[in-house]
């Protein structure tokens, strides 16, 4: 090979590498870009069927269930206008509460949303700022929106 | 009184920052001798000023005085004193306040230290720190001061977030401030050389000592905040890829290349426009940081009080330092061409490559943390990219340049023929194949290929670090503290992807259910719990759990785990119990009651997690080993010195 020859033949292997690497952390990147929905999307059917996504809304009042001794949970979030079944297996976080905005991510099954993780924040009156968008846009303003006060106590980390 | 005298501190903090702003570059610029003495005169009175202000704002916390609103919506009587302390950066206002004190010593730090720097250097570095002082205490005073009062005074406090009473986020914060603001210093440095037009080895020893401080306060700063998540908030993760753990991790990957970049500037005259752009980075994402954590605009456990105002200040900051950096290194970057060449193996090319693939690492880790702001911004959509994502970007560049790594360590400048240590480099990839089979298959089981590959990497560069100083001191040979902390930093390395590779491969865990006299079998432990009790803290009630861990019928240990309910804000922590120890963590966490007695539990088994902090603890140690090098404190050198004497005359 002539010295131009193995100076291309050197662009084209890191050329290669590079671009293979670029295409692997794009192909994570997609797999793993998950969309946000309300309860409202997810009964109109946009929610995608076997990819997981996220939904939030709030934990409707009495809707909380779980056997005695059973690891599995149920509840109901909703956003006023419509609702979705949550099912999760496992240790809910410490501010999990009805009447609390979270957000769960998982995939639906049917018509029960299966989620493998449940989101809610460290604070008494937080909402996540999806889901306040979320039930701002639906007109009905739920107890617990965060205003300014609230903003103003929560100590930052 | 003492909280107004802080304010007016405050103030003149702000003013004399001013000063120093204007004096310091004005000075340089019009070659005013007078003025660069005035420069150092502003940066101790700014100093002095901004100490007052913080330690007024430490009193009001110390004596209860809830008539400041900030202390009132942070304290509280019942708050034990070393957390009222702590309060003190509970909450933004005070944060702040405590970034600008940490840069203002930093500055006093350069003023002081960098004596052997001539005088029209040092001056501009000043003046640009003192730039930056007049964006953060402008910041403070118009957006963000912890001094308003509030009328009618509090009868008591709303109390610090029950999550940041602890010893290590007490000490966290700082640090990682401390590492952030430490960037300014090569920042300032990097201005400063494009102001003036030059920009040689002496250059790049003056900026390498700073740039290792920096680095090794943020990854300690770093390591302290993922130890804290592990045990009180992450349910035993470690890292959750979470935005503003990327916001702090950036600036020290970027921070790490620019070490390395400035190796080779110092050695070889190489890379110089490079390592300008790399210092400029290294702050722009500390800067980024800020504004991720404090503008509100990404959903994250840490972004609490947020405030679009706030936002906006930070990003017109930014977007004045970066973007004037920039332009200048437009301007300026051609004058500072290198015409040193080097061959395709040398230690240059590995250094190339160790910073392209942490420059690579960064931005795909930016990827994934601003491509969801910018399509909510764009009201696209709402996204979120899931941890897996960063995984995987993180791994591609950085798996190839530990394997490089090992060679690197040991490739000659210009030409690497490694004559020297071949044998003993293949003998140490040998060696670290059959530890990592070794460990892979008897001491563990199979996990996979990736998990064998990680293992080997970690032995090879392991081995690989050692070899240096080993074939040295067996040879009678000095050592210097350059090569040794490069060695020691290159082995905590390889213990920290020891300890990740073991723990991600190979814990346990599960979420049960158990009534006090039940047990279950985990990774062969043994978890009885023995006991429920109600137990009263200083500031909280808790339910307290016994559980006894045994391994084949013998006790190994009991952990109580606790639920609490802090009293003033009614909210509920985990406190996990956790067997700690060199070769695995036990470790177990309350859920919920389940109705009859029964408790959720969360049980683990985390074999080597230590290894992952005591690595970044090696790390930083190697850092500071390296910064202590006997050539960053020579006295002026010859050039220097001619120079400093003519901007004295002028």
């Amino acid at each position: 090979m002539t010295p131009r020859q193995r100076r291309m033949a050197l662009v084209a292997v890191v050329l290669l590498t590079v671009g293979g690497a670029v295409g692997f952390a794009l192909k994570a990147f997609q797999d793993n870009v998950q969309y946000f929905f309300s309860p409202s999307d997810v009964s109109a059917g946009k929610a995608p069927a076997g990819r997981a996504f996220r939904v939030g809304g709030m934990v409707t009042q009495g809707s909380f269930k779980r056997a005695t001794g059973s690891m599995e949970a149920r509840f109901v979030l909703t956003d006023f206008s419509n609702d979705v079944t949550v099912s999760y297996t496992g240790v809910l976080p410490d501010l999990f509460r009805e009447g609390q905005g979270v957000i769960a991510r998982g995939k639906l099954d049917g018509n029960l949303f299966v989620a493998e993780e449940v989101l809610a924040k460290h604070d008494e009156n937080y909402m996540p700022p999806d889901v306040a968008d979320m039930l701002k846009k639906k007109h009905e303003k739920p107890t617990g929106t965060p205003t300014s006060t609230t903003a103003m106590t929560q100590p930052a980390g | 009184m003492i909280v107004e005298l802080g304010h007016f501190a405050l103030i003149l903090a702000f003013c004399l920052a001013l000063a120093q702003a204007f004096f310091g570059l004005g000075g340089a610029a019009l070659r005013k001798p007078h003025w660069m003495v005035v420069t150092r005169r502003a940066v101790a009175g700014q100093f002095v000023m901004t100490l007052c202000a913080f330690l007024s704002l430490a009193y009001a916390f110390n004596v209860n005085d809830f008539s400041v609103l900030y202390v009132a919506l942070n304290s509280n009587s019942q708050l034990p004193t070393f957390y009222r302390f702590a309060a003190i950066w509970g909450a933004h206002e005070g944060s702040l306040l405590l970034w600008l004190l940490i840069l203002s010593i930093w500055t006093v730090a350069v003023a002081a230290r960098g004596t052997h720097v001539p005088q029209i250097t040092i001056s501009r570095v000043l003046g640009v720190l003192g730039f930056i002082s007049v964006g953060f205490a402008s910041f403070i005073l118009l957006t963000s001061s912890p001094f308003e009062r509030l009328w009618p005074a509090a009868l008591d406090g709303r109390d610090l977030n029950p999550l940041l009473q602890d010893p290590a986020l007490a000490i966290h914060p700082p640090m990682l401030y401390t590492g952030w603001c430490g960037f300014s210093v090569p920042f300032a440095f990097a201005v400063a050389a494009m102001l003036e037009g030059k920009l040689d080895s002496t250059w790049a020893r003056w900026v390498r000592p700073w740039t290792l401080v920096a680095w090794l306060i943020l990854t300690i700063g770093i390591a302290l905040g993922s130890w804290w998540a592990y045990y009180e908030l992450g349910w035993g993760g470690w890292w959750f890829w979470d935005s503003v753990e990327n916001a702090s991790f950036m600036p020290w990957l970027i921070g790490t290349a620019l070490i390395h970049s400035l190796a080779v500037t110092e050695k070889r005259g190489l890379f110089k426009s490079w390592t300008l752009l790399l210092a400029i980075a290294a702050f722009s994402l500390s800067l980024l940081g800020t504004f991720l954590v404090r503008s509100g605009i990404i959903e994250s456990v840490h972004a609490f009080a947020s405030d679009p105002g706030r936002g906006l200040f930070i990003l017109v900051f930014m977007g004045s330092c970066v973007g004037g950096a920039l332009g200048l290194y437009a301007w300026r970057a051609s004058l500072f061409r290198s015409n040193a060449g080097f061959a395709v193996v040398s230690r240059e090319s590995f250094l190339l490559m160790n910073n392209v693939l942490l420059v690579a690492a960064t931005g795909l880790i930016l990827l994934g943390t601003l491509y969801p702001v910018f399509l909510d911004a764009l009201k696209a959509g709402k996204i979120s990219v899931g941890p897996p994502y960063f995984s995987v970007a993180f791994l591609i560049p950085m798996l190839p340049m530990i394997f490089l790594l090992t060679l690197g360590m040991h490739a000659e400048w210009k030409r690497a023929t490694f004559n020297r240590t071949r044998t003993l480099l293949v003998a140490a990839f040998v060696a670290a194949v059959v530890i990592a089979l070794i460990l892979s298959l008897a001491v563990y089981e199979w996990h996979s290929l990736l998990t064998a590959v990680g293992l080997i990497a970690a032995f090879a560069v392991a081995l690989s670090a050692l070899i240096e100083p080993v074939t040295r001191l067996r040879q009678g040979h000095s050592l210097s503290a350059g090569v040794l902390g490069m060695s020691v930093a290159h082995f905590g390395l390889a213990i920290f992807v020891l300890g990740v590779t073991t723990v991600e491969s190979w814990h346990h865990d599960s979420d049960i259910s158990l009534r006090p006299g039940q047990s279950t079998q985990l990774a062969g432990y043994d978890f009885r719990m023995n006991s429920i009790r109600d137990v009263t803290g200083p500031n909280y009630d808790a339910i307290e759990s016994e559980v006894v861990i045994s391994r084949a019928g013998k006790q190994v240990a009991v952990v109580h785990p606790q639920k609490r309910t802090y009293r003033v804000q009614n909210s509920p922590l985990t406190e996990a119990g956790i067997d700690a120890g060199w070769g695995r963590d036990l470790f177990v966490a309350m859920g919920e009651p389940l109705g009859d007695g029964a408790w959720s539990l969360r049980l683990q088994y985390k074999p080597l997690v230590r290894f992952i902090w005591l690595g970044a603890l090696v790390m930083a140690i190697g850092g500071l080993i390296a910064a202590s090098d006997r050539r960053y404190r020579q006295r002026v050198t010859a050039d220097a010195a001619v120079r400093a004497r003519h901007a004295e005359t002028v």
